[in-house]
């Protein structure tokens, strides 16, 4: 599974143009780092330019700075062995993230069911109980209302937990909790209280789980206010979205993918995070701007193959941010492309590309020379027969047909 | 609906829950201090909770407390509860209690004041007797009949009165409203609309000190949680999740259960197998107590003994309060299904008149000094609500800036900049 993603990734063509400013990671904490941009060039997957420095201004300089140095160019054939930084699998680099995080700063605890002993039901805490003990990784009894709940009440009072849902879909449970303390409660108790939770776990469909465990919670919660959701999709950006949702002051609900979690990549050494608001750019390009996230993002770039030995330039964001939308990185790929793709995991109903469709319609209807088209899951339970599972979620030919029905 | 079927049945039965009590009640207030007999008396809760539900099993454990009591005031000279001071203290607190959810129902008739407003008459020595033990620094959880909670825990009434009347010097600059109250300064952790979702917070809380205590290493962290919560809630799931981790983490926490026997219009013994509360503690691993909520100084004992539990780390208690409210369950409740036979004996036991007998029999105060006190009550009540009428409404410019606690938050807009740095933003006109 994993290779196939990886090798997906390897052969997206970067497009030719010879400011080939993407192709680096801009990621960095701070300015200061820049210049550290330069050594993680070598990997080919095409990465964002998702800048992390938080001060709006510093991002454009971070541009500028990054343009300079992207003219070194991907070399597939540089050796891994002169390659600096470390390579991991995705559930390696949450797990990376969430333990240097967790010896910064002694409030950072995690806890949810089997994090501990068992080291998370896909090993994204393994190994964190024997290092920082019991109470840090703490595992709960099966109450997801209820540790949630004790979560936000720890938040409130000056520690920093990190709440795992053992799948996605068992955060149902802890609507109430999520919707009305997490959400609610810094606005209700007028600013008095901070919930600086994190809420992640393994969601989306995966290989015949059945209904109940392929649930996208995104589209449930998003209405919530007062909370942000992100979407992780590879390695760099799955431990850069959990630094950055540790550290923020907010609310988040990391979401990850059941079948991700064994890709491999190469992350830099150095400590970095990755922007909560902000969207990657996966593969620039002219005729049409696919925006996608998690999972789809690698039925995407595997489309996007097939669709550049014919003769198209798709442009793939990955808006990574389901809440709220970049609408700048999105604003600006409309302007230039003015076709919009949106390919998603969730259902059709009031999904993530519903919403999505709405601000961008609301935004930047001027600049569409063609109706939004949204391909999202069939709205059915996820069945168990891995012949009706493939048909529920989008599948790469069909994103090829739709570029070329938008295109025409 | 066979309303006149059940209220006949259960208003015709005496209370059924604690014979023993009324009839300690019916002599005086004053026993002696209990000693840690009380815990003792938890293995008997233990047994008991295993065999059926047996009234006379239930009473005669509690006759045995009592009686061990009785015999200790007999032997020693007449130690009183408290002091003077603390007497004061007590009746204050109740007093204002009182007096300011009876001005809240003028207030809300008046039209100062809107939505679902839920008043604690009657129930002050639960609020008293528990939150007047605790130091600043120890948390309270309460739902949405908050009001005396926040009042007993130091909030100051100007700006409880102002919450409620919804302006921006309230103590959640308006924005909670009468379900709630939170303060930071206080430690007071909300005020929940939804019966049980304050119980997980107050387990968080907990978890909190043990925390602190344990992996921070600040040695002398002993913050201690109290969750108040009623009958209803005692049936709903959350409640017995977090007796669960609670026991099992023995976590810094009382459980305190302001049983008024009713949840709207649903009597207690209506809605649970099992209508004996403090007997699910033991369940739990935890001692379960129950206790005479209508008497202060009953309810101010049993709250030292939990309390210094969850201070000493020995974990959390279960404590049962049989209390009542005098008024409906909120100002818009019609309050027609109780039987005024009961309302009548419960006002009887008027915990702020049942305080003031005992102050004056037992020569603690004077009745000049109690109308001192209920004088500065009124004045502070009245004082309170001059405040919050005269503060100003919320601006359109409040709407968006608690949403998040950082504004970055709202994402960045189609021009590039964070949204939050939009002028339009900060004036709430902007759209989100």
């Amino acid at each position: 599974m994993a290779a196939i993603f990886q090798g997906v990734g390897a052969a997206a063509p970067l497009s030719s143009s010879p400011s080939n400013s993407f192709d680096s990671n801009k990621s960095v904490f701070s300015p200061r780092r820049s210049f550290s941009v330069r050594k993680r060039a070598s990997f080919a997957v095409v990465r964002s330019d998702g800048i992390v420095n938080l001060n709006p201004k510093g991002r454009s300089a971070q541009r500028l700075i990054s343009n300079a140095v992207a003219t070194k160019a991907d070399s597939p054939a540089a050796s891994s062995s002169s390659k600096p930084g470390h390579e991991l699998l995705l559930f390696e680099a949450l797990q990376e993230g969430l333990e240097e995080e967790m010896e910064r700063d002694p409030r950072v605890c995690v806890m949810g069911e089997d994090v501990g002993h068992y080291g998370g039901s896909y090993k994204v805490t393994k190994g964190l109980a024997k290092r920082f003990g019991d109470l840090r990784v703490l595992d709960t009894p099966i109450a997801e209302n209820s540790f949630t709940g004790m979560g936000i009440g720890a938040a409130m009072t000056g520690l920093r937990p990190v709440i795992e849902g053992m799948n996605m879909g068992f955060l149902l449970l802890a609507f109430n909790q999520i919707s009305n303390n997490c959400g609610m409660l810094h606005y209700t108790s007028g600013g008095q209280f901070t919930i600086p939770v994190v809420i992640r776990g393994p969601g989306g469909v995966g290989r015949q789980l059945g209904a109940e465990h392929s649930q996208r919670l995104e589209s449930y919660f998003q209405s919530i206010p007062g909370i942000q959701m992100v979407a992780c999709s590879t390695p760099y950006n799955a431990k850069g979205l959990m630094k950055a949702a540790i550290r923020s002051e907010n609310p988040v609900i990391l979401f990850e993918h059941v079948l991700l979690y064994n890709l491999k990549e190469r992350l830099p050494d150095e400590d970095y995070i990755c922007n909560l608001e902000e969207a990657e750019m996966v593969r620039p390009g002219e005729h049409v701007t696919i925006l996608t996230y998690s999972r789809m993002r690698y039925h995407v770039m595997q489309a996007a193959k097939t669709l550049v030995n014919k003769g198209y330039d798709p442009e793939v964001i990955d808006i990574r941010s389901l809440k709220p939308f970049d609408l700048h990185t999105i604003g600006n790929s409309v302007k230039k492309t003015h076709r919009v793709l949106i390919v998603e995991e969730c259902m059709r109903t009031g999904g993530i590309g519903a919403s999505l469709t709405a601000a961008i319609t609301e935004n930047f209807n001027d600049y569409l020379d063609a109706p939004i088209m949204c391909l999202s899951s069939q709205d059915v339970p996820t069945p168990y027969a891995g012949t009706l599972e493939e048909v529920t979620v989008v599948q790469p030919a069909q994103i090829v047909t739709a570029v070329e029905q938008i295109c025409q | 609906m066979a309303t006149a079927f059940s209220t006949a049945k259960f208003s015709t039965q005496p209370f059924p829950l604690n014979p023993t009590s009324t009839t300690s009640h019916d002599s005086s207030i004053v026993f002696a201090r209990p000693t840690s007999q009380f815990l003792g008396s938890t293995r008997k809760f233990r047994l008991t909770s295993s065999s059926k539900f047996n009234l006379s099993r239930r009473s005669k454990t509690v006759v045995a407390v009592s009686d061990v009591v009785k015999q200790k005031k007999s032997k020693s000279s007449p130690s009183l509860l408290i002091t003077k001071e603390e007497g004061l203290d007590l009746y204050e607190d109740m007093v204002l209690g009182r007096a300011f959810e009876d001005m809240c129902a003028q207030m809300y008739y008046r039209g100062k004041m809107f939505g679902f407003v839920h008043l604690y008459n009657g129930q002050e020595a639960v609020s008293t007797g528990f939150i007047k033990l605790l130091k600043q620094q120890d948390s309270v959880v309460s739902t949405y009949r908050d009001h005396v909670h926040a009042l007993s825990k130091g909030v100051p009434a100007r700006a409880v009165m102002s919450e409620l009347f919804g302006k921006t010097t309230g103590c959640c600059r308006g924005q909670g409203g009468s379900m709630h109250m939170f303060s930071r300064e206080h430690n007071l952790l909300g005020g929940f609309a939804f019966i049980g979702e304050g119980i997980p917070v107050a387990t968080g809380a907990a978890f909190t000190s043990k925390y602190k205590r344990e992996v921070l290493k600040e040695a002398d962290c002993d913050h201690v949680t109290l969750a108040f919560f009623g009958d209803g809630t005692c049936n709903n799931g959350q409640f017995f999740e977090c007796l669960n981790m609670a026991a099992l983490w023995k976590l810094p926490i009382v459980f305190v259960v302001e049983n008024n026997l009713w949840a709207i219009g649903m009597s207690h013994l209506r809605a649970t197998s099992d209508p004996h509360i403090y007997k699910k503690g033991p369940a739990f691993g935890m001692p379960g107590i129950h206790v005479d909520g209508m008497d202060v100084l009953k309810v101010r004992e049993v709250a030292k003994e939990a309390i210094g539990r969850a201070r000493r780390g020995e974990g959390p208690t279960l404590v049962e309060c049989e209390t009542y409210r005098f008024r409906g369950h909120s100002l818009a409740d019609p309050d027609e299904l109780r039987d005024p036979a009961e309302k009548a004996r419960y006002a009887a036991r008027d915990p702020i008149t049942a305080l003031k007998k005992y102050l004056i029999e037992n020569s603690l105060a004077s009745e000049a000094e109690l109308k001192t006190i209920e004088k500065k009550i009124d004045e502070v009540v009245e004082d309170a609500v001059e405040f919050a009428d005269e503060s100003p409404v919320p601006s359109r410019s409040q709407l968006l800036e608690n949403v998040f606690a950082d504004p970055k938050g709202f994402g960045i807009g189609p021009d590039g900049r964070y949204r939050c740095e939009d002028p339009k933003f900060t004036e709430g006109t902007a759209h989100v």
